[in-house]
Order: C-alpha cells, then sequence, then structure tokens
C-alpha cells in the first residue's frame, strides 16, 4: 500500500471539497431558483466535465496553464507560478472536474424545497441570510452531503486529467489512482490489488451512504 | 383610509394584468373572491412583498410598505405580515413548537416558549408541540399555520384558501374556530377563497376579482343582490339572469315595469334605466315564491307565473328545482325551496306550478349579452 499516495489524493479530495463546497452551494442555490438569459448554456458548460473523457479536459487545462501562453504565461507573470505539474495545478483541475458532481446534486436539493416553504420564512421575519442557514441547509443538506461524499470518492480515484495536469511526481501530483497504475506496470499486483480493492470498497461504502442519506431525506420532507 | 387600517393600490397591465384598489380597515375580514386564475393569490403576495406589482401603494397602519412613485419596496422580512399558505407551508425539518417560535425568534428563549405554547392553546393545539407536520393531520396543520402566522403580531393577517386541502367536515370545523379566533384579533384580515358560500359565512365584505380587477366590493349580501353588472351576477353565480326592456316607469307606485320575452314583470322603481332600454334583470332564488297548491294567497299575485318543473335535485335539505315558464323559448328559472315544502307541495319532475317573482327582489343592471341564457 502507497500510504503516501493515500494521503495525497485524500488531502486533495478535503481541499477541492474546501473549495466546492462554497461554490456548490451558491451556484447551486442560484442555478435553482434564478431564471436568467444563458442558464442552459451555463448548465451545459457546468456539465461538460460528466461527459468529456477526463484525458481530454485535462490536455485542454494543460494547454491553458502551459507557462508558454495566455493564461499560464499571464499567471507565471502575474504570481511567479505555474498550474502544471503541481499540487495547486491538481486542485484547480479537480475542482473543475468535479463541478457537476457538486452542483447538481445541490441544485436538485434547494429546487425541491418548495417556494412557499422559503416565503414562509421571510413571513416569519427571516432575513434571506437565515432563510439559508435555518431553512433552505437543513433541508438540503442530503443532497449537499450527498455531493460532497461523491466529489470526495471521484477526486480520490480520479486518473486521466491528474495524469494530465500533474504528471506522475511522487509526494507531489502522484495520487492513489496513480501509484496503482504505476504498480502494474511495475508488475507489482499485490501492491495494485490491495489498493485497487481499497478504493473498490471505498466507493461502495460513499454510494450507499448516499442512497441512505436519499432515503432517510425521502422519510424525513414525506 | 384609516390609521390602523391596510390600503392597498396596484397597477399594471402586463406580466399580470392588476387594477385592484382595496381598504380593509382593524378587525375587518375582507374576502377576496373571484375564479381561478382572477389574481386572488397574486395580490395576497404583493401584499406580503413576495410580488412586486409595477405600479403600487401598500400603507399598512400607517407604515409604507410599497410605493412605486417614491421607489420604496419592502422585503417580506421588513413587513409584519401573517400569512396562512393554502398548503400551509410548514417548516417539515421542525416541530410544531419550533415553526412557531420561527416568527418570534427575535424574543429571548424563554418568552419565545410561552408564547409559541399559548399560541398552540389558542389554536387548540395543547400536547402537540413536539410533533413534527407530516404527524398532523390537515385541520392541525392549518391550524399550527395560523398559530405560526399569529405569533409575530402581524399587523396584517393574510389567508391564502387555508380551507382548501381539507375534507369538508374539518372545514365546517374550521370555520367556527376562524369565526371564534377572529372575535381577539384586531389587525385587518385579508382571506381569498373562490367558494362564495365560504365568505359569505366568514367575511364582512367581499371584494370581486375577475381578470385582475376588483369589480365591486360590499357585503356578500349586498353583492350577491345587486351586482353591478351580469358578469357579476354571473361571478356570483346568480342562476336567474336575463335580459328584458324597460317599458315603463310609474313613479307613484315606485315600479318599473318590464317585457320579458312577452311576459311583462313588475319590478321595484329603477329610473336609472330608460324606457325602451334593453336591461339585464336578475332574482335571487330567495325572492320567488312558490305557490302553494290549492291555496292561493295574495302573495300570488306577484309576477305570477306557470311552468313545469324540468330539473328536480335534493340536497343538503333543500329542494333544487328548474321551471319552465316558456316553453316556446326554453326559458327556464332555478329555485331552491326547503325540502318539508317540496315533499308538501308534493313537487316532482314534470309536475305543473306556480311561482311569484317579488317585485323588491328584481334587480336590474346595464344591457350586455348573455351567453346561455337560462
Amino acid at each position: 500500500m502507497d500510504w503516501q499516495a493515500l494521503a495525497l489524493s485524500v488531502k486533495l479530495s478535503f481541499v477541492t471539497l474546501l473549495f466546492l463546497l462554497p461554490t456548490g452551494i451558491l451556484l447551486g442555490r442560484w442555478l435553482a431558483y434564478r431564471q436568467f438569459w444563458g442558464k442552459s448554456l451555463l448548465q451545459t458548460l457546468l456539465a461538460l466535465p460528466l461527459v468529456l473523457p477526463p484525458t481530454v479536459l485535462g490536455y485542454y487545462l494543460l494547454v491553458a496553464f502551459s507557462p508558454n501562453q495566455g493564461l499560464g504565461l499571464w499567471l507565471v507573470n502575474t504570481f511567479g507560478a505555474t498550474l502544471i505539474f503541481n499540487f495547486q495545478g491538481l486542485v484547480f483541475a479537480s475542482i473543475i472536474f468535479n463541478l457537476p458532481f457538486a452542483i447538481h446534486p445541490m441544485q436538485r436539493a434547494f429546487a425541491a424545497i418548495p417556494r412557499e416553504i422559503r416565503e414562509a420564512a421571510a413571513c416569519c421575519g427571516m432575513r434571506p441570510s437565515l432563510v439559508l442557514w435555518k431553512i433552505e441547509l437543513p433541508l438540503a443538506w442530503p443532497g449537499i452531503i450527498s455531493a460532497m461524499v461523491m466529489c470526495f470518492a471521484h477526486t480520490l480515484g480520479e486518473f486521466g486529467i491528474v495524469l494530465m495536469v500533474g504528471g506522475n511526481i511522487p509526494a507531489e501530483t502522484q495520487t492513489i489512482a496513480i501509484a496503482i497504475y504505476d504498480r502494474v506496470q511495475s508488475f507489482d499486483d499485490h501492491a495494485a490489488a490491495i489498493m485497487s480493492f481499497s478504493l473498490l470498497l471505498f466507493s461502495m461504502l460513499t454510494i450507499s451512504f448516499t442512497y441512505w442519506l436519499s432515503a432517510r431525506s425521502e422519510r424525513t420532507h414525506d | 383610509m384609516t390609521d390602523s387600517g391596510i390600503h392597498i393600490t396596484l397597477q399594471q397591465a402586463a406580466p399580470i394584468p392588476l387594477s385592484v384598489q382595496l381598504d380593509c380597515k382593524s378587525g375587518e375580514l375582507l374576502a377576496l373572491v373571484g375564479p381561478s386564475g382572477s389574481g386572488k393569490t397574486t395580490v395576497l403576495r404583493a401584499i406580503a412583498g413576495l410580488y412586486q406589482a409595477q405600479n403600487a401603494t401598500i400603507i399598512c397602519q400607517n407604515e409604507i410598505w410599497q410605493n412605486s412613485v417614491q421607489n420604496i419596496f419592502l422585503a417580506p422580512h421588513q413587513r409584519h405580515v401573517g400569512l396562512v399558505f393554502q398548503n400551509y407551508a410548514l417548516f417539515p425539518h421542525m416541530t410544531v413548537l419550533e415553526n412557531i417560535q420561527q416568527a418570534i425568534s427575535h424574543l429571548p428563549k424563554q418568552q419565545r416558549q410561552t408564547q409559541a405554547l399559548e399560541l398552540l392553546k389558542k389554536v387548540h393545539l395543547e400536547g402537540l408541540e413536539r410533533r413534527y407536520p407530516k404527524n398532523l393531520s390537515g385541520g392541525q396543520q392549518q391550524r399550527v399555520a395560523v398559530a405560526r402566522a399569529l405569533a409575530r403580531q402581524p399587523k396584517v393577517l393574510l389567508l391564502d384558501e387555508p380551507f382548501s386541502a381539507v375534507d369538508q367536515v374539518t372545514r365546517r370545523k374550521l370555520y367556527r374556530e376562524l369565526l371564534v379566533l377572529r372575535e381577539s384579533l384586531s389587525m385587518p384580515m385579508i382571506l381569498v377563497t373562490h367558494d362564495l358560500d365560504e365568505s359569505t359565512l366568514l367575511a364582512d365584505r367581499i371584494a370581486l376579482l375577475h381578470k385582475g380587477e376588483i369589480l365591486q366590493t360590499g357585503t356578500p349580501e349586498f353583492v350577491a343582490a345587486h351586482p353591478k353588472s351580469a358578469t357579476i351576477a354571473r361571478l356570483m353565480d346568480q342562476q336567474n339572469l336575463f335580459t328584458a326592456l324597460v317599458i315603463a316607469h310609474d313613479q307613484a307606485k315606485q315600479k318599473t315595469h318590464l317585457r320579458w320575452r312577452g311576459i311583462l314583470i313588475e319590478a321595484t322603481y329603477q329610473e336609472q334605466f330608460a324606457i325602451n332600454e334593453r336591461v339585464c334583470w336578475m332574482i335571487q332564488s330567495a325572492n320567488i315564491l312558490l305557490h302553494r297548491r290549492g291555496r292561493p294567497s295574495n302573495g300570488n299575485k306577484e309576477n305570477p307565473l306557470q311552468g313545469q318543473i324540468t330539473e328536480y335535485m335534493e340536497s343538503s335539505g333543500l329542494a333544487h328545482l328548474r321551471v319552465q315558464v316558456d316553453k316556446k323559448l326554453d326559458t327556464t328559472i332555478s329555485i331552491n325551496v326547503p325540502l318539508h315544502v317540496a315533499k308538501r307541495n308534493t313537487l316532482g319532475l314534470h309536475e305543473e306550478i306556480g311561482i311569484s317573482l317579488l317585485s323588491e327582489g328584481i334587480h336590474l343592471m346595464p344591457y350586455q349579452i348573455l351567453r346561455n341564457e337560462s
């Protein structure tokens, strides 16, 4: 078992969640309640990572962050930093890749709250921030938790985009999924099997947990 | 406009046409009545601040909630509004007690609890404070919604079809409870309903809304008996609505004479309609006298008509009759009589009967084409 790779994957997952939790809540809520011009286009763009091969997305990110041109050059000139072949780049790519997994369940969770419930809260004298805190978040939390768990598991197992943007640098960008690939390449079947089984177990637990949350939510709100 | 009431003016052409001017005094219950899609709920939402009409003035107890000219618009949480939603909109993740406490979250915890429990007692829900909304019946949920709306000591109480989601037995019980409860309430109350019987039972005044426009306001009895137009009469579910020609006025006898499909009708003096002017006229069933068979009385002389019963239905202690008074033109008049009267007079389908239209019950309105004139 490559504990270093596992630790890096877990760290990447947590940092990704740290960014995606507020982003997902705000964006998911916004998309759930607001109608605006270009909403369909925005939703299409946000859903793209669901259907785009990770390597394709990784390729575009690699091109975009290349320090020789465009955005990558601007980043180097402005901040003296680059987003390829390092942990920061992995985090950014992971956020982009996980956006639909975070936003869609949250959007659905917020949209499921009847408008009258939110209006009743306002008529009770609650400011919009209080309505979010006391009414919307408690009612949407199964969706939010489910989104977070899915993102965590997804980041933990992500391979293509990580390899494209981060490469395979031990302790820097080598996640557990890449470590498995590395072990297979070097014929270390035993280590690959242990790590694969660990990820399989974790994935199963994740899915079970999200189904349980979904069922619990239905029971509570019926 | 009184200091303690609410004054509402809403004007807009689109997206929802609105032409509304309403006043409701403190302690008064005003029913906003109209068919589905007439804009009743939109008006209520505008009062609560949940909908912003383009040109609006809403002043409640001397506080400006909205004034489009001065660009004032108070958000719902800034208005002291108690709103009971059609489906109650209780917070499903909170207990009954917590639901009510949300409306008084500005108070200290102990006071909050005491007030919420008092309100629960007021709506007869003692002992249910730890229950969740899903474990309550429809009637109980409605009571919680009322208690929550009252908790904030609102400056206006808004009720959006609050009885539509419960069965008839529960509804009658809740009517009685609301009638008792309102005696202790001093704020203006606006009830949205499409049920005319409900508005007659509960409201001091009704405002009839049609396609976003207030057509008439007044006591339910007055609007039902004296609609300003045939459209209003139709909306008030008046069955006996016809057209006729004014043929004479008799000022001395205070009578106006009409010709209705060849039949001469005598109505109370209504000089605003000229001779030879076409008019609409109506009569409520309560102003139609059934001739007792074999025992004629003086009342029988007033606009007497003979006819045949073409429809006969019994429900809730009443017999609903449709009497054809002119076979050639298929003119029918609708009458409701107590069931015991119908039985005593052996009324039934195809029976010949005599009726009298009481002249003081005949109300004239400006002419308009009536579809399906009965």
